[in-house]
């Protein structure tokens, strides 16, 4: 049974998905909690799994089939991947808790189908981390992409048409990675990428167009599926129209582990010298990077709409994590991987509170935060947390990501990433503060008339308290939480995952 | 008395003292008296604490704890010395004082949510002893964050358009200098040398040698401004505007806590980070002195222009507090412990001056200088405790400020600068100008016009006026026995 965790992790919520569709006679309630539960048994095996990888200190191989690489498909499961499966897992599992009221809200008729279309999500996401196969990461980035076609088209008002000007351009992305594999596989024969890496390395091979252009068409569909800037045109409009639950889980996990993927093809495929001396970009991703960073927070200072304002952050932390990575140091590095998990649980933690402010209010602009600290406090502290971790206040998990990046790009001599970083920082600032200060003040006393009448200030106002249900405070808290823990425990990740997964050669 | 383990945990029990009553606080909101008298036990605890370790690193000890471990190079980690124990006997103790006319204060005003504030009380002041505590910069920057945040309810307590503006300007300022500087220069020093723990003594500092001589220039000033709680021009606008609140609040806040801070992390850097040697080598310290020496009179002048009690006593701190920093720039022996030595000596002395502007608001509604005249008659102790604090504040002997004045002269002397010499000169002309006319009218002015003699006015509630009292005859304490604190400052500098 331990053994097979690697397959169980991807086969559980694909099979749930498949019941999913079945069992739709047994009500809302049957279709709940057999989402919960395999996405549980999702997280224990990846669990699991984490734990033998920290335990050993090696890579975890499984065969699928017992068909031996390079010819089958084999799932790797080394330290960078143990940390984003147990990340796609637990935001996951935290996302389906929190549906019971939202999800029901959204779809009150096929619960079931919209369910289905949830674990095969995640079923895609898990693979697409865990294989050791370019071709296999292919087929099991459409799954994820298609499921989240279905799931963001549920959505309202224009989620149609955003969806599916999302659908083409994640369909083009999609084709150059296939296109760009193409090519790999013609000048290597090979689709495994422990084998890749090793036939890559040929001087041949280094020098060759075909590969250099295989490479670009990869990273380039990598890019449009992370949205980075300038390509990011498709995310804010498709994320902030579907529906919450759909939000919680598509916004933090998509662009992370297309980040990943990007990791993957970068450091395990090809090598850190192909990278930084062939390729010799760097200069300018850490320019577009820095852009994204900048003008993404700007753009989502200048949104009116809540989930729209938390979609551009996700485009500027992409830039975060990009720079990070194309900064050829360890800091750099550490700082991008460890990212990925600080701004998944971010990203989770500010579309649940949202969520649950658009569940209580029905509205999703500014406006709905007015007064938010007394109608809904709990809520409202958690947003306090996840606006600090955006911004970089310690301990908060932002603030660690920030202090490697920056560490990086001072380090590699890249003050442009480096002012990015702190202008973007600080424009995060702006933005939280001005939603926070509305939901601290509430309705504006008035100073004057106060002033005549001499009565103490603010008399009460009895507001009434009006939280979410708890199963989405209960998530929404712990996630608050673990933005905390993680925080604390930066040393533990760094030094039992991340340096171990420090590519050789930074 | 204790064992040395014991001492390992204290600085510890002296945080987890205001963060373990927040919970208590928030608990036992319905019952007022029960939720103070956590206040109360807080800040009895806390200042144990903080009396015993100082009787421990009198003793010649230092102690070093190592929180959390949050970075395989870094840890979250506390470090008390002697300098450090000088401001967290001064912000420990004075909550205890402030505590209790914050009761009187907010009772007498019936504020609302008093159970906020006191919760955002607690949070300020562990935050303050986490800074004083410090062991390295990443945990003094943490502690600083801590307090930028947990005050901002306390500013904008109001909830009103004047407190908007005022909270405002307060966490711009002080976020943009921390995150915008501060957390850059940090960053570019660890990349330099890999460590961030303040150096043992005063004079080697932690900057590598080999550093380029612009860079390390830049850091320099980088940390300077960015510590915007320090209010040295142009980063103080925040604290005229943050007097929008509760008068406890300036007063513990801001003339305590939350400015003693900025003042203390930027000296910590300058002395513990940079150290004498690369400050002289590099002319730093007389920079900086001038800077400050700018500051301090073009505040004094602008304080003169102030007509409201509290605008004019927070231009009054932004000029106080760079007196403090410039005793350290001058870095001769005489002219550090004189700047040291300020922070003991401006605390009691502002919070004093500060506790009488919300005695008389509270008794009165006054808040304008010019509507005062003739007040002291009918509150004389009030105004007693004011003219008491106003001396400490010009430096005229017996109190407290005196005793500045003193050793800074003579470390101005020392250094050979005649034109910082001037600049003490003229400030104190200038505090004269600018304090004797309150009391003189206070006592001895015309009751404005319209008014009757007797008005019925008088003095604020005991529990308000016997904080006063208190805070103003240690300032005299202060003045008449130095030794008690000076033999710390000693520690640091001999």
């Amino acid at each position: 049974m331990m053994d097979h965790a690697p397959a169980l992790m991807i086969v559980v919520p694909v099979f749930a998905s498949l019941v999913l569709t079945l069992i739709g006679p047994l009500g809302q309630r049957a279709a709940y909690g057999l989402l919960i539960l395999s996405i549980a048994g999702s997280l224990a095996a990846a669990l699991v799994t984490l734990v033998q990888v920290v335990q050993t200190g090696q890579a975890v191989y499984y065969r699928m089939g017992d068909w031996m690489p390079p010819m089958g498909i084999e799932l790797v499961i080394d330290h960078l991947s143990a940390g984003v499966l147990v990340l796609i897992c637990a935001c996951a599992l935290l996302t389906a808790i929190y549906s019971m009221h939202t999800a029901r809200q959204d779809n009150p008729d096929r619960l079931n189908h919209y369910y289905a279309l949830f674990a095969l999500l995640v079923a895609g996401l898990l693979g697409m981390t865990a294989t050791g196969d370019v071709f296999n990461l292919y087929v099991l980035l459409e799954i994820s992409a298609l499921s989240s076609y279905g799931l963001l088209a549920r959505g309202k008002g224009k989620a149609y048409y955003a969806t599916f000007r999302y659908l083409i351009m994640g369909t083009i992305g999609a084709s150059f990675y296939l296109l760009g594999v193409g090519y790999i596989y013609i000048m290597t024969g090979s689709l495994n990428m422990a084998d890749l890496s090793e036939i890559l390395r040929r001087p041949e091979l280094e020098e060759s167009v075909s590969v250099r252009i295989g490479f670009t068409l990869i990273i380039l569909g990598v890019w449009i599926k992370m949205a980075l800037f300038p390509l990011h045109a498709w995310l804010p409009n498709a994320y902030s129209r579907a529906g919450t639950t759909t939000a919680c889980l598509i916004a933090p996990l998509m662009t992370k582990v297309s980040v990943y993927v990007m990791l993957r093809i970068m450091f395990t495929v090809f090598c850190v010298d192909y990278i930084f001396q062939q390729i010799a970009w760097s200069r300018l991703v850490i320019y577009l990077a820095s852009a994204a960073a900048v003008l993404g927070m700007i753009t989502a200072l200048s949104q009116r709409d809540l989930r729209k304002m938390l979609t551009y952050i996700i485009v500027a932390e992409i830039g975060y994590l990009t720079g990070g990575a194309w900064l050829a140091n360890t800091a750099g590095y550490t700082g991008a991987v460890y990212h990925i998990l600080a701004d998944g649980l971010m990203t989770l933690c500010l579309f649940m509170a949202v969520g649950a402010v658009i569940y209580r209010t029905g509205q999703s602009t500014a406006a709905a935060m007015q007064g938010l600290f007394q109608r809904m406090p709990v809520t409202a502290g958690v947003l306090l947390v996840a606006a600090a971790s955006v911004v970089g206040v310690p301990p908060t998990c932002g603030f660690f990501s920030k202090w490697y990046l920056l560490q990086g790009a001072v380090k590699a001599g890249e003050w442009v990433f480096a002012a990015a970083l702190i202008i973007a920082g600080l424009v995060a600032a702006i933005l939280f503060f001005r939603l926070l200060e509305r939901a601290f003040f509430g309705r504006l006393a008035d100073a004057v008339t106060e002033k005549k009448s001499k009565k103490p200030h603010g008399t009460a106002r009895k507001i009434r308290i009006q939280e979410a249900p708890l199963t989405m405070l209960l998530p929404l808290v712990f996630t608050g939480a673990a933005l905390f823990g993680l925080g604390i425990y930066t040393n533990e990740v760094v030094q039992y995952l991340i340096r171990w997964s420090v590519p050789a050669g930074i | 008395m204790f064992s040395a383990a014991f001492y390992q945990t204290a600085p510890v029990m002296a945080l987890c003292a205001s963060l373990g009553a927040v919970p208590l606080i928030a608990l036992s909101r319905r019952h007022p008296n029960l939720r103070e008298f956590w206040t109360f036990a807080a800040a009895g605890l806390k200042f144990s604490m903080v009396l015993l370790l100082a009787g421990w690193v009198l003793a010649g000890n230092v102690v070093e704890v190592t929180l959390i471990q949050v970075l395989p190079e870094l840890a979250i980690r506390f470090k008390v010395d002697a300098f450090g124990i000088v401001f967290a006997l001064v912000s420990s103790f004075l909550w205890i004082v402030a505590a209790a006319y914050t009761i009187g204060y907010m009772r007498g005003l019936s504020e609302h949510a008093q159970t906020r504030f006191f919760i955002c009380f607690a949070l300020a002041l562990c935050a303050a002893i986490g800074v004083a505590f410090s062991g390295n910069l990443l945990t003094l920057y943490l502690f600083y964050e801590m307090l930028s945040l947990s005050t901002y309810p306390l500013v904008a307590h109001h909830q009103d358009k004047e407190g908007r503006g005022g909270a405002r300007k307060y966490l711009t300022f002080l976020l943009g200098g921390s995150v915008g500087l501060v957390l850059p220069a940090m960053i570019i020093l660890f990349t330099l040398g890999g460590n961030l723990a303040f150096a043992d003594n005063i004079h080697t500092g932690i900057i590598p040698a080999g550093t380029g001589d612009t860079l390390v220039t830049c850091l320099f000033f980088a940390f300077l401004f960015g510590f915007a709680k320090n209010g040295v021009m142009p980063m103080h606008a925040w604290l005229p505007g943050a007097m929008v609140a509760p008068t406890p609040v300036s007063a513990l806040l801001h003339a305590v806590a939350v400015v003693k801070v900025g003042v203390f992390c930027t000296t910590r850097v300058m002395l513990y980070v940079f150290g004498i040697n690369v400050m002289e080598a590099l002319n730093l310290g007389i920079m900086a002195a001038y800077i400050v020496s700018f500051t301090i009179v073009t505040a004094s002048i602008i304080a003169m222009t102030r007509d409201n009690l509290k605008s004019r006593l927070a231009y009054s701190t932004i000029s106080q507090l760079s007196y403090i920093i410039l005793g350290v720039a001058l870095l001769t022996p005489a002219a550090v412990q004189g700047g040291i030595i300020h922070i003991v000596n401006h605390a009691f002395a502002k919070i004093t001056l500060f506790f009488c502007a919300g005695a008389i608001y509270v008794a009165t509604r006054r808040k304008k200088i010019s509507e005062m005249g003739g007040l002291g008659r009918v509150m004389p102790f009030t105004f007693g405790a004011f003219a008491l604090a106003s001396l400490s504040m010009i430096g005229a002997p017996p109190v407290g400020g005196f005793i500045t004045k003193w050793y800074l002269l003579k470390g101005a002397l020392d250094a050979g600068q005649a034109a910082i010499i001037l600049v003490l000169v003229a400030s104190t002309m200038l505090n004269i100008v600018y304090f004797a006319p309150v009391t003189f009218q206070a006592f001895f002015g015309r009751v404005p016009d319209g008014e009757t003699r007797d008005t019925g006015i008088r003095e604020a509630p005991l529990i308000m006026v016997v904080p006063i009292m208190a805070a103003a005859v240690l300032s005299l304490l202060t003045g008449i026995f130095p030794g008690v604190m000076m033999q710390f400052v000693r520690m640091v500098i001999p």
